[in-house]
């Protein structure tokens, strides 16, 4: 191959070469680490929360005049009553929270009532026996709670169960490799009996600072009574989702007008709490998408450019080559092993420079280190940009004529 | 000169006509580095400003660590104080102005039967409140310390809940009723919204829908009026399961401030807190040594992180882009100035100094500076359109794209291009005439 002659060529244009080399390295690290961005949101955004999300809808049903909680309770099963009856619905629980919401209530949960470290941290959702048919879980040991089972409790008195629920993964954490059934975990308020386990359930923040005890949840008995007001989670029956949504708002206000469901998040079908949860997730792939093609269609354009003015500067050296016998594809191959040589110079930067700057924003921000797939895949994917863009000039090259050598510039 | 400069700014567009492949890809290649970078800064821009300029140097949050060693989260005491700190802090009266702040809503329900009952967010809140954070008023004014000491049903409303309520008709003196319990209008709030929304951050309400309502935090607690922010009880689990045994408790849900115009001032107010909190651990409260925070309003919002990660990340990543923008101009440059070394040559044999040389050729620079501008103008305002797709609505409605902002997209756009272009001149001033001429 013809490396020789091309590097010391290359040495009379040293501003031009780095130049590209430059553009190449600083793309391949910012295109790295903007795909990497792209997979963690992407991968963070489909993580799954174990319910039937296409037929479930909620209910934000907020109370006028502060309600003491034994007459919010009444309200409430009331409520549910008039939602249970509904021909679309399926079934309809009381929650304070739900998956995704965003904020709820979070709490410890302990081995030993006199523990001074936590064993796991937990989101707290509050249910009644419908909880479990209405969010399409599904139990893989023990029961569900019985209707008498399932109480009331004011929002500040102590969460203190006599029994509970637990998903799989807080499970896993308290009794590694043990059957969590027929055992006792402490809560704040005092212990409780786990008496059922959930295959999967999210918790309701997605954010960081939850990720500790993502899908780790503790399922209370109880209707919660809140003086602000209480969440319906609610399952329509299959296909009917937009007529039981426009239905259960209507049957609440007749059941009883002093409430306030809001126009614009009162009732939200699952799909749109999914959306608002990951909005920002969302918006941060789509425009580390934009930058990354922007990018390197003005970094393909660079080169296009610089070699263009290179193969128009060079038109009598080509023009004596192809007189000395060279053929169209030497001088092809010529262009095409030169931009090959800078852009692997330039890959080689970039690579560091991708590291760095991943290290930098691991420190900054909340990110991970980036994996090695994503420099590869950046490497590849310059190279070839790089002989893509040089194809054209280099074509105009090979088509230089030998009798150009013997005419003045 | 003058005439020097516009027969280089000439000579520079004829050049630029010269080679129009050329100069396309340098004009979008500024035009979309500066687009990317102005549409990031404009979100940071908003959501990183100091929501009280003349102020923020001068109120500050204190903070009481109640939880101890123990439970608190690396050393730092809660974000917010419970009601037994709050009401110390109130009592002492130790600055010159002070307030405590926690989240509420009430019903609102009209006297039109038609109209439906909707929820007024908005806080409860000392007399100071209004002085503190300089709300401006349309009508009436906020109320005194004597409505705070006895309780009193007064409301301040905004201008939005007023215009709602009464068609924007002056309504102080009037009543009215929410949550079934009746108030007297004091005041109306003109447009008021600062953001980040710095004095409630800790109920995570930074960029949440303008307030509508402020009452008597003292009235707010005699009735009971529970709080809609966050209420922050750590594990050691000293909370409290009533209303009265809550309001004792450790949970904390109450956001203090006070006003501190001297250094003097602030170092005494450290000082009081160091001692209350030495006087609790005499009492018994606390068993560790006093650990409180005093932050001014720039230092708060750093230590709650107002500012959005995705909007730091991608002013980072679009400044990088810039960079890579510069980068490939300062090539594309070079390339269109080597070429007409012929042409330099000859100037140069006819007498032209390399300043002139120079002058030329950043003056063309210069130009393609002001297209990529004008290009990234463009973009920019296609690009504040688009924020709704990468922003939440809450941070994308905040960037807007004012004077100030078209003449910095302008005024980054020509001096990036000019710095770019240093170099590629610096080469195109180097060509010696003899050599030129020679070639010929």
């Amino acid at each position: 191959m013809q490396i020789k002659p091309i590097l010391s060529a290359l040495r009379r244009h040293k501003a031009g070469t780095f130049l590209i080399a430059a553009q190449i390295a600083l793309t391949l690290a910012i295109v790295c680490n903007a795909l990497f961005i792209i997979q963690q949101r992407v991968a963070h955004l489909s993580e799954p929360t174990g319910i039937d999300e296409p037929n479930i809808f909620v209910i934000k049903s907020e109370w006028v005049g502060a309600p003491a909680p034994d007459q919010a309770d009444a309200q409430m099963r009331a409520d549910l009553q008039a939602l249970r009856q509904l021909p679309g619905v399926q079934d309809a629980t009381p929650s304070n929270s739900y998956p995704l919401r965003g904020d709820g209530w979070d709490d410890a949960v302990r081995l030993k009532p006199d523990q001074a470290q936590d064993s796991s941290g937990s989101t707290i959702y509050f249910a009644d026996e419908h909880f479990i048919d209405t969010l399409g879980l599904k139990l893989i040991a023990g029961r569900n709670f019985r209707a008498e089972e399932v109480g009331h409790m004011d929002m500040r008195y102590k969460l203190a169960p006599p029994l509970v629920m637990i998903t799989k993964a807080l499970a896993e954490r308290l009794f590694p490799g043990d059957t969590a059934v027929g055992k006792t975990i402490y809560l704040i308020g005092g212990p409780a009996t786990v008496v059922g386990v959930v295959e999967m359930l999210q918790a309701q923040s997605v954010e960081h600072w939850a990720s500790d005890f993502a899908y780790r949840a503790v399922i209370i008995p109880e209707r919660l009574n809140v003086s602000l007001g209480t969440f319906y989670i609610v399952r329509a029956r299959p296909g009917q989702l937009d007529a039981a949504m426009q239905a259960a708002a209507k049957a609440l206000f007749a059941q009883n007008p002093r409430r306030v469901i809001n126009d614009d998040d009162g009732v939200l079908s699952f799909s749109e709490v999914r959306s608002r949860a990951y909005e920002r997730d969302r918006g941060m792939a789509i425009l580390m998408g934009v930058i990354c093609v922007v990018l390197l269609a003005i970094t393909a354009a660079g080169i296009v450019g610089l070699t263009s003015f290179w193969v128009g500067q060079r038109r009598k050296q080509i023009g004596v080559r192809r007189a000395l016998g060279a053929t169209q594809l030497d001088v092809l191959r010529y262009f095409m092993t030169e931009n090959l040589l800078i852009s692997c110079g330039g890959v080689l930067m970039g690579a560091v420079l991708a590291i760095a700057i991943n290290l930098w924003m691991v420190t900054r921000f909340e990110m991970h280190r980036l994996s090695l797939m994503y420099l590869i895949v950046g490497v590849v994917l310059l190279l070839l940009l790089g002989q893509g863009a040089v194809l054209a000039p280099a074509l105009r090259a090979s088509r230089v004529p030998p009798v150009e050598a013997t005419r003045s510039v | 000169m003058s005439g020097m400069f516009v027969h280089n700014l000439r000579l520079g567009t004829a050049s630029l006509r010269r080679n129009v492949l050329l100069t396309a890809l340098m004009i979008m290649s500024i035009g979309f580095g500066v687009a990317a970078s102005m549409v990031t800064f404009a979100v940071f821009r908003a959501v990183s400003g100091d929501p009280i300029p003349h102020k923020s140097s001068q109120l500050f949050v204190p903070l009481i660590d109640n939880r101890g060693p123990q439970y608190n989260r690396h050393g730092e005491p809660p974000s917010a104080l419970n009601y037994v700190d709050a009401v110390a802090l109130m009592r002492a009266h130790k600055a010159e102005r002070q307030t405590m702040i926690y989240p509420v809503a009430l019903s609102v329900m009209p006297d039109d039967p038609q109209r439906m009952p909707f929820k007024a967010p908005g806080y409860a809140t000392y007399g100071d409140f209004f002085s503190m954070f300089d709300v401006p008023f349309q009508y009436g004014s906020g109320w005194g310390s004597a409505e705070d000491e006895a309780r009193e049903p007064v409301i301040v409303i905004s201008r939005a809940l007023n215009q709602k309520l009464y068609g924007g008709n002056n309504s102080v003196g009037r009543r009215v009723i929410l949550d079934d319990r009746q108030y007297r209008i004091v005041g109306v709030t003109d447009n008021w919204d600062p953001k980040p929304r710095f004095f409630d951050t800790f109920s995570g309400n930074a960029y949440a829908d303008p307030a509508q309502i402020y009452l008597p935090f003292s009235y707010a607690i005699a009735q009971h009026i529970d709080t809609r922010g966050n209420n922050n009880c750590g594990s050691d689990g000293k909370r409290g399961d009533t209303w009265e045994t809550w309001l004792h408790g450790e949970c904390v849900w109450i956001s203090p401030w006070v006003e501190l115009s001297s250094v003097a001032q602030v170092q005494a107010y450290r000082q009081f807190l160091d001692g209350y909190a030495r006087e609790q651990r005499e009492a018994g409260r606390f068993n560790w040594a006093p650990n409180n925070r005093l932050r001014n309003v720039r230092e708060w919002l750093d230590y709650q992180r107002a500012v959005p990660q995705e909007s730091r990340i991608s002013m980072t990543l679009a400044f990088g882009f810039l960079v890579i923008c510069l980068v490939n101009t300062i090539g594309l440059l070079l390339a269109k100035f080597m070429r007409r070394a012929p042409e330099i040559g000859v100037r140069r044999a006819l007498g032209a100094s390399r300043g002139d040389i120079y002058r030329q050729f950043l003056a063309e620079a210069a130009m393609v500076g002001l297209a990529g501008g004008a290009l990234g103008l463009l973009l920019t305002t296609i690009g504040m359109f688009g924020l709704d797709l990468v922003f939440e609505p809450q941070i994308a409605r905040l960037a807007h794209l004012d004077a100030s902002l078209v003449l910095l997209t302008l005024l980054v756009a020509i001096t990036a291009t000019v710095i770019a272009a240093f170099y590629p001149t610096w080469r195109a001033a180097q060509v010696q005439p003899a050599w030129q001429l020679k070639s010929n």
